[in-house]
């Protein structure tokens, strides 16, 4: 059972995909305008990545290694499919939002680095945990993210004003260059952080996986 | 014709694939230091783009909208992106190696390239016949292009600037891209 708890943890803090790994950044940055739309997103990306470990771990002695690559993305864009006729069906509102990123999760390096990099070498137990973690982790970066942005660019979060009316809100922050510049400000603190930490002698690990390069995490998540 | 060119302007300039939709953001942070391999990767992926939203849009036209399979049309365009780029990497290796040589390091890493799927994606949810699609997939990959080589550019002048330690590195790349986003901001008027 320990080990199913270190995935979380590893998945949440450790290995955060958002602010430690920095993979899956396009939607990140788009889907962020508001709490909610970041949590519905992070959310949906969540049930993709467990469902996908899940079947994956399961088939991981089936599936030849020459033809893996397309065999996760058939399972990765079927899990895909379905989540988004289920948010379709059952919350459109939060359907309309996300729009186009709903199918582009497929894209999203983060499920596709998990299934070739964990769930296809591991038993199904710590995979689904895996993908809980991992999930979570995501899910709360794009909360995050989306909090800072609603609350500086609406003066509002999960959709309630919480700054006074006196509050002008910097409508900047929820658009597109807004995105750009809090992710900007959270690495910057968060190299603040690791470079405090390396004067006291503390081992720096890398915080970008692949230098921010997710074109390169299909190569990179299998040198690791 | 005066729809195509508006298509055209839209997509390259107004809604820049990269700096307001976050489509490509990957390659767009991570080979941007030099304009040289800027221009190599957007070479590479107009290239791919403008052949994959040609084909996606045949293939949805022709074989899924008849059999009523539109369901399947995430899965279908990933497989047919990824084993497009393997085709095109084959094929221009055999017939054309000088091109292949400029643009051979960049094809792997286009597959994973999120704008390639997301054009494909808005040439059927905006319901686009094959000629729109193949105009607004190679107007999309030429935005794609003139921000990335834009932002190499600034990255080459700033290179030596005096950055504060902590916003070294990723930090000072995003914020160059906030104020790029503002800029294109300005194209807005166009349409």
């Amino acid at each position: 059972m320990s080990k199913c708890f270190e995935r979380l943890y590893n998945g949440l803090i450790k290995e955060n995909p958002t602010f430690v790994l920095m993979l899956g950044m396009c939607p990140t940055l788009a889907v962020t305008t508001s709490a909610t739309n970041g949590l519905g997103m992070g959310l949906a990306t969540t049930v993709v990545l467990i469902m996908s470990n899940l079947l994956i771990s399961m088939l991981r002695k089936m599936i030849p290694d020459s033809v893996r690559m397309p065999a996760f993305i058939v399972v990765v864009a079927s899990f895909v499919t379905i989540v988004q006729f289920l948010l379709e069906g059952f919350v459109p509102s939060l359907y309309d939002s996300l729009g186009l990123y709903i199918p582009l999760i497929v894209v999203n390096c983060i499920i596709l680095g998990r299934a070739e990099s964990y769930a296809s070498k591991n038993p199904v137990l710590p995979s689904v945990f895996d993908g809980i973690g991992m999930g979570l982790g995501f899910t709360v970066g794009l909360t995050s993210i989306g909090i800072v942005r609603e609350l500086i660019g609406a003066g509002e979060i999960f959709g309630k004003r919480v700054m006074p009316n006196s509050y002008e809100p910097v409508t900047i922050f929820i658009l597109a260059p807004g995105a750009f510049f809090v992710l900007a400000g959270l690495t910057a603190l968060q190299n603040k952080v690791k470079l405090e930490a390396g004067k006291r002698g503390k081992k720096i690990e890398h915080a970008t996986g692949c230098e921010g390069n997710c074109g390169t995490c299909g190569n990179c998540e299998r040198s690791e | 014709m005066g729809k195509l060119l508006m298509i055209a302007v839209a997509s390259a300039l107004v809604n820049n694939v990269v700096l307001s939709q976050f489509l490509g953001i990957c390659p767009f942070l991570g080979v941007s230091k030099k304009v040289k391999t800027a221009a190599g990767m957007g070479g590479a992926v107009i290239f791919v783009i403008t052949i994959a939203s040609l084909v996606t849009s045949i293939i949805y036209q022709f074989v899924l909208q008849p059999l009523k399979f539109e369901y399947l049309q995430t899965i279908v365009f990933i497989l047919v992106i990824a084993a497009l780029v393997q085709f095109v990497e084959m094929f221009l290796k055999k017939i054309m190696p000088p091109l292949y040589q400029a643009l051979g390091v960049y094809l792997p890493l286009i597959t994973t390239n999120c704008a390639v799927l997301g054009v494909a994606l808005t040439n059927v949810q905006k319901s686009y016949n094959i000629l729109e699609g193949v105009v607004n997939g190679f107007s999309t990959a030429v935005g794609f292009t003139i921000s990335i080589v834009i932002m190499a550019g600034i990255r080459e002048k700033t290179e030596a600037n005096d950055v504060s330690p902590a916003l070294q590195g990723t930090p000072i790349v995003l914020v160059t891209a906030g104020l790029m986003a503002i800029a294109f901001f300005g194209f807005a008027g166009l349409i």
